[in-house]
């Protein structure tokens, strides 16, 4: 036989499918059942997972070749980073804040999706579904990685960041974070693809990564940019996933329309509730900043969210149901988080502060229907307090919502004046609510969100209300990691610092 | 910015994360362990898994090991994602000149008939062990307790992966696309496919993730891969003028004297915590290892015929010995 | 119609891959953002092999993009030699 003249050329497809997708076999000796047994639960109906479409056809050696590139890439930037004290370059080390949320909350988070997609990644009986899971498995352990790398050199230096681990599991803000990621990894493999690939993925992490990063590289901090830039570059092929997932799902049953669409509304409000804190690290907590809160959700919520439930009209999906809400609350929601952050701000691993008159300028500018009307005065007063030498603080507990687990701070959509409260009992319990949408999902699965670890009461009952014993539990060093930005060490040195390296006094 | 030589009373003020000097005291970590130790969410888990509400999120339970901190289970190669990746990649660059060599050479088509036959009979079913491989890995990562013990099983898992399409490539070089048709009937039933094929499967529906740990990456790959690999492969069919194929596994040969020093290290760590572990692993090694030699002897067969039971023999000989040395002798 | 877009890290490798976009999507605006390139384009945004080695004057593999970009929006098409990216309406 002659080997070359019958070789066949084969396309990126084809090849893709000899090398991937025809590795599985239908077992004979096991049951499908008894292999892949969570993939029926929910309900969603699967007939042919050939029919799956892989979005990026990477195999392994153009995997390791190209993710190992943008390896050599971060490290180079990092070390630098660390070897000429790149942190004196930033604008002002206020924004640090907004990493050290980062790292206690979104890092962690990138580690439960870690797991999660290595449990989807065995779970789903479809080969080309769980290839692309199990890429995106190992793609999130780098996300985690890279992140602490990242940062690691800016716990040298300032404060906040040291104890993220256990902020990780035992401060209250974390609990946002942590018990969105728990939520999912609690959940089927179809709900689990839909809330982190879909949901968070495709319709949210833009804004949380695009905006920002831009931002960070704005406030001169390279080793952020870089970690973000270098993430974002796998996302583009996990948010593919998310969407090819989803029409997927569409497209082999009617019958998993209405399972699909539910997800969709519960996990665009979870998603949106998480995405609260990025509101007030771009309108609040960059020194210099690229665009508002408002502007960042224009392009990616609207115009790009707009975009794609028009495409997935195709298969009967409506926007998610909280959209008019969120569409409500984007003028406010950084605004009444920052005051929160404030007032509960000894409780932070991190800082806060009150806006200076330029900060208001640009935040009147931003949001003309909003800013002056509502935050401005509150911010006045406060200011007024702190002048006459009696700083607001609130040591009271904060009502946190049993679903997203943030501080019921939130205003009524139609009227920002009154604050928005719900509450249900669920076998003679009472729950709280920050809003209709948290209330839903709760009433939809209440056997789950009853388990909830809410991280106030925990204060009270375990600790007996003694905030001092609270602190060295969450490893949050009092008067060095928390409180007012205006007055801290982190200020102090950095001003020292930067004084050094700019004069020769 | 102009940074002058003052940087020096630009002083640190702190070494390393508070969760990492806990551990290994108050100096600068390394990104092995800032990467790997405590990442993991420990406490104030929210919600039970709907899948199995029996179980916690990250639950140390499902498997019979037990350890006071599963940390201790440390990757001796100390891969975290981009020295694991770099690693990888430079072995890549490696396996396509090889790949490029034999296939501008025409070194696949100047193999006598009969040789290369055995090679794709032997090579190309295997691309589906290589697969369940990659599904237990996988399993492993997902279900495991403690980063350092589950990140290993990540790479592992993407490896195996790997290992299943260079196979390919082997089979499409040597072959076509016929041959892996070929190859993948002879797993689903050809005879001397079917017990490594039920073993394969068997290990697909065992959730206790240490367990499967042993059956796949000690037992199974630890027969495996040096016999058809070393004394296949490197030995036999290179004596016998195929040393063009040894080429092409060149990877799987050092992926494996790699992998089991990572192996060897977590089994040992494991046997030494406990008179309790050590029973259950000893137990699990002689289940899994048995079988796993009776699967591969049809298989060796393919390509030694008679020797198969004296290769499989010998290579159990040094299974047993290298096991004995993690504290585990069964 | 809405858009789809792409988006590159700024900088030298990318800089002849953003013209090779902009050749092949005349309808396409290009936005430069502190060190991220956004490029919309509506309906439709199509990225050539063919193109891309015409400006870099060297072989090019698509899946090379992967190493600059940032983020994208549409569906997403591939093959060895472009890349589309759409929305059905």
């Amino acid at each position: 036989m002659d080997m070359k003249a019958t070789k066949k050329k084969l396309g990126m497809k084809e090849r893709y499918r000899i090398l991937t997708r025809d590795l599985g076999w239908e077992p004979g000796y096991q049951s499908k059942k008894a292999i892949f047994p969570y993939v029926e639960y929910e309900g969603i109906k699967v007939h042919d997972w050939d029919k799956w479409e892989d979005p990026f056809r990477l195999t392994m050696d153009a995997y390791w070749k190209y993710q190992a590139e943008k390896e050599r890439k971060f490290y180079a930037i990092i070390d630098a980073h660390a070897q000429n004290n790149g942190h004196l370059n930033l604008t002002d080390a206020r924004y640090l804040s907004a990493l050290k949320i980062f790292l206690q909350a979104i890092s962690p988070g990138e580690y439960a999706a870690h797991k999660g997609f290595a449990r989807i990644g065995r779970e789903f009986p479809g080969v080309g579904t769980q290839v692309a899971c199990q890429m995106q498995a190992i793609d999130e352990i780098r996300h985690a990685q890279t992140q602490i790398h990242a940062m690691s050199n800016y716990n040298r230096y300032y404060d906040g960041f040291h104890a993220f681990a256990d902020a990780r599991d035992r401060i209250w803000y974390t609990s946002v974070a942590r018990s969105f990621f728990d939520d999912a990894m609690s959940a089927g493999p179809f709900e689990f693809m839909i809330a982190i690939g879909f949901s968070f993925e495709y319709v949210l992490t833009n804004l949380l990564f695009v905006p920002f990063m831009s931002g960070a590289a704005y406030n001169g901090d390279m080793a952020t940019v870089t970690f973000g830039f270098s993430a974002q570059s796998d996302e583009a092929r996990h948010m593919t996933l998310g969407l090819e997932c989803i029409k997927f799902m569409l497209e082999q049953d009617p019958d998993n329309l209405p399972i699909v669409q539910g997800w969709i509304d519960k996990w665009f409000w979870r998603g949106f509730r998480v995405l609260g804190l990025v509101s007030t690290m771009m309108d609040y907590m960059l020194p210099k900043r690229v665009m508002s809160w408002r502007e960042a959700w224009e392009i990616y919520g609207v115009e790009n969210g707009g975009a794609l439930f028009r495409d997935l009209a195709r298969y009967g999906i409506r926007p998610p149901k909280g959209w008019d809400d969120a569409e409500q609350a984007i003028d406010h929601m950084s605004h009444q988080f920052m005051l929160g952050l404030y007032q509960w701000s000894f409780g932070t691993a991190f800082h806060s502060w009150i806006p200076s008159d330029d900060d208001m300028a640009w935040l009147s500018a931003k949001y003309p229907d909003t800013f002056d009307r509502y935050y401005r005065p509150r911010w006045a007063h406060i200011k007024k307090l702190k002048a006459a030498g009696t700083p607001f603080k609130n040591y009271g507990l904060a009502r946190l919502c049993q679903c997203c687990q943030l501080p019921c701070v939130f205003t009524e959509p139609g009227d920002p004046t009154l604050t928005c409260h719900r509450e249900t009992v669920y076998k003679g319990e009472k729950y709280q609510f920050c809003s209709d949408g948290c209330k839903d999902i709760f009433e939809h699965e209440p056997e789950k969100y009853i388990q909830a670890w809410l991280p106030m009461p925990a204060l009270f009952s375990e600790l007996g209300g003694d905030v001092a014993a609270w602190m060295d539990w969450v490893s949050l060093r009092d008067g060095a990691d928390n409180g007012d930005y205006d007055g801290s060490r982190d200020q102090r040195h950095f001003d020292e610092w930067r004084g050094l390296a700019t004069s020769n006094l | 910015m102009q940074i002058d030589l003052r940087t020096v009373s630009i002083q640190p003020q702190r070494n390393a994360f508070d969760h990492l000097v806990r551990r290994f005291g108050d100096k600068p970590a390394s990104r092995y362990q800032e990467g790997s130790y405590d990442i993991q969410a420990a406490e104030n888990l929210h919600y039970r898994p709907t899948w199995d509400p029996e179980q916690q999120l990250y639950d140390a339970g499902i498997t019979r090991i037990v350890m006071r901190d599963w940390y201790a289970l440390k990757d001796p190669r100390q891969f975290y994602y981009s020295t694991y990746t770099l690693t990888r990649a430079r072995q890549q660059d490696t396996t396509e000149a090889n790949f490029a060599f034999v296939e501008s050479r025409g070194l696949a088509d100047r193999l006598a008939p009969e040789l290369r036959e055995a090679v794709l009979r032997l090579l190309v079913p295997l691309r589906h062990a290589a697969w369940g491989a990659n599904q237990n890995n996988t399993f492993i990562c997902g279900y495991g307790f403690g980063t350092t013990f589950t990140q290993p099983c990540m790479y592992h898992a993407m490896d195996s992966l790997g290992i299943a399409q260079y196979l390919s490539r082997l089979g499409m070089l040597l072959g076509d696309v016929d041959a892996l048709d070929a190859g993948k009937a002879a797993w689903l039933d050809g005879p001397a496919w079917q017990p490594l094929r039920r073993y394969v499967e068997d290990c697909m529906v065992v959730r206790d993730p240490f367990e499967l740990f042993v059956a796949q990456n000690a037992a199974l790959d630890g027969l495996l891969y040096p016999l058809v690999y070393g004394r296949i492969v490197d030995d036999e069919l290179s004596a016998r003028g195929a040393s063009a194929v040894a080429m092409l596994t060149q990877f799987m040969a050092e992926w494996f004297d790699e992998t089991r020093k990572w192996v060897d290290a977590v089994l040992k760590t494991a046997a030494a915590e406990s008179d309790h572990n050590r029973e259950v692993l000893q137990g699990w090694m002689a289940h899994w290892s048995d079988r796993a030699a009776a699967a591969l002897v049809p298989v060796v067969e393919l390509v030694l015929g008679a020797d198969a039971d004296e290769a499989v023999a010998a290579h159990i000989a040094a299974f047993k010995a290298r096991i004995h040395k993690t504290g585990i002798p069964f | 119609m809405s858009t789809v877009f792409i988006a590159l890290q700024a900088n030298e490798e990318t800089r002849p891959i953003i013209d090779a976009i902009e050749i092949d999507n005349p309808q396409a605006v290009v936005n430069r953002q502190p060190a991220m390139v956004k490029i919309d384009a509506p309906g439709r945004l199509v990225v050539r092999r063919e193109t891309i080695e015409a400006q870099l004057g060297r072989a090019y593999d698509l899946q090379e993009l992967q190493i600059n970009l940032i983020t994208l929006s549409g569906n997403v098409d591939e093959d060895e030699d472009t890349l589309t990216l759409s929305w059905n309406e």
